[in-house]
């Protein structure tokens, strides 16, 4: 084994322990929250969902940006920037960040629902997206 | 005698070349345009706008459009449009207290009206004392040079889709530089006027 696997493999190691912190931490919020199961297929099920906006009749849904294969990049779709895969097997730095994954619930729950998910919500998309 | 002329002959020519050789260089970043009336303070402005340096700013906007630079629209622009990220052209775009305070200071000092670089003095130039537009592509200036490519280049592409693409296009923009000869349109190539 030569020194440049070693530090890739400490480097993935690394992640993959950051990645299951900063997942852990939201379930772990979640439960305080009140969210005694979490599903994965609930998740999928919110994730391909499309919802009717409120200020005009666009339905709107995740897959609009992100596509319903999450292994794969999806792309913004008004202005068509490269959006990487959201699923953490094939994107492990997707949830590394608590304050990003935080962020991005706020933004695109408001406008793809039209309103904040709840913790429910929040933990099966993420569970959903974690396991894949 | 002889050789004190020739040596100074010598050093006026070397001088001279380096001066149109330095001259050159420069107008090969931006082109001279006919608008310029202020062609003889050219070395005292910078060619194209400022490039964005702040990483915020990059990841927490460049994430869903390119990042464009603050040196394209005045302060009462941006002050105006980070007022409003709730409803940002239609889309949610919120951010924390902290971060939104930190992005409006940014693009506010690196504002149009406070910037030093040709396309930023062309934009102010072209706007009213009052305006405060929200696009870049409502500015006077930049309908002005875009008014000559036809739509069916830009709107019905899958690649530009619209004017506020500028990378589709603008090989340089990301480093600030909106050159024409560095124009690619996607599936037609190079763009001279």
């Amino acid at each position: 084994m030569n020194k440049k696997t070693v530090v890739t493999c400490i480097y993935l190691f690394i992640s993959q322990m950051t990645s299951a912190n900063s997942v852990d931490e939201m379930f772990n919020s979640y439960q305080k929250a009140g969210v005694s199961t979490i599903k994965s297929n609930a998740g999928k099920n919110l994730w391909d969902k499309s919802f009717t906006a409120n200020t005009s009749n666009d339905t709107r849904s995740c897959t609009n940006c992100h596509g319903s294969d999450i292994t794969k990049a999806g792309e913004h779709a008004r202005t068509g920037k490269r959006i990487e895969p959201m699923a953490a097997s094939v994107n492990p730095k997707r949830f590394t960040d608590v304050k990003k994954i935080k962020e991005w619930f706020f933004r695109n729950c408001k406008w793809t629902l039209g309103r904040e998910c709840s913790a429910q919500e929040q933990a099966d998309i993420l569970s959903y997206l974690n396991s894949q | 005698m002889k050789i004190i002329v020739s040596t100074l002959l010598i050093f006026a020519l070397l001088l001279t070349t380096s001066i149109i050789m330095g001259g050159n260089s420069f107008h090969e970043r931006e082109e001279y345009d006919s608008e310029d009336n202020e062609f003889q303070n050219y070395s005292f402005r910078q060619p194209g706008v400022a490039p964005v340096s702040n990483t915020y700013y990059v990841e927490e906007c460049g994430s869903c459009h390119f990042a464009y630079p603050p040196g394209l629209l005045p302060a009462s622009s941006w002050g105006k449009l980070m007022k409003n990220l709730g409803n940002h052209f239609d889309e949610n775009a919120e951010l924390n207290k902290n971060m939104l305070d930190e992005l409006t200071q940014y693009l506010v000092k690196n504002s149009a009206d406070k910037s030093n670089f040709k396309r930023s003095k062309r934009i102010m130039r072209s706007l009213g004392k009052s305006d405060s537009p929200l696009r870049i592509t409502e500015t006077l200036y930049f309908v002005r040079k875009h008014d000559e490519i036809p739509y069916r280049m830009v709107s019905n592409t899958s690649e530009v889709r619209s004017f506020s693409h500028c990378t589709a296009c603008h090989t340089h923009a990301i480093r600030g530089y909106f050159n024409e000869h560095e124009v690619r349109i996607p599936g037609y190539g190079k763009w001279e006027d």
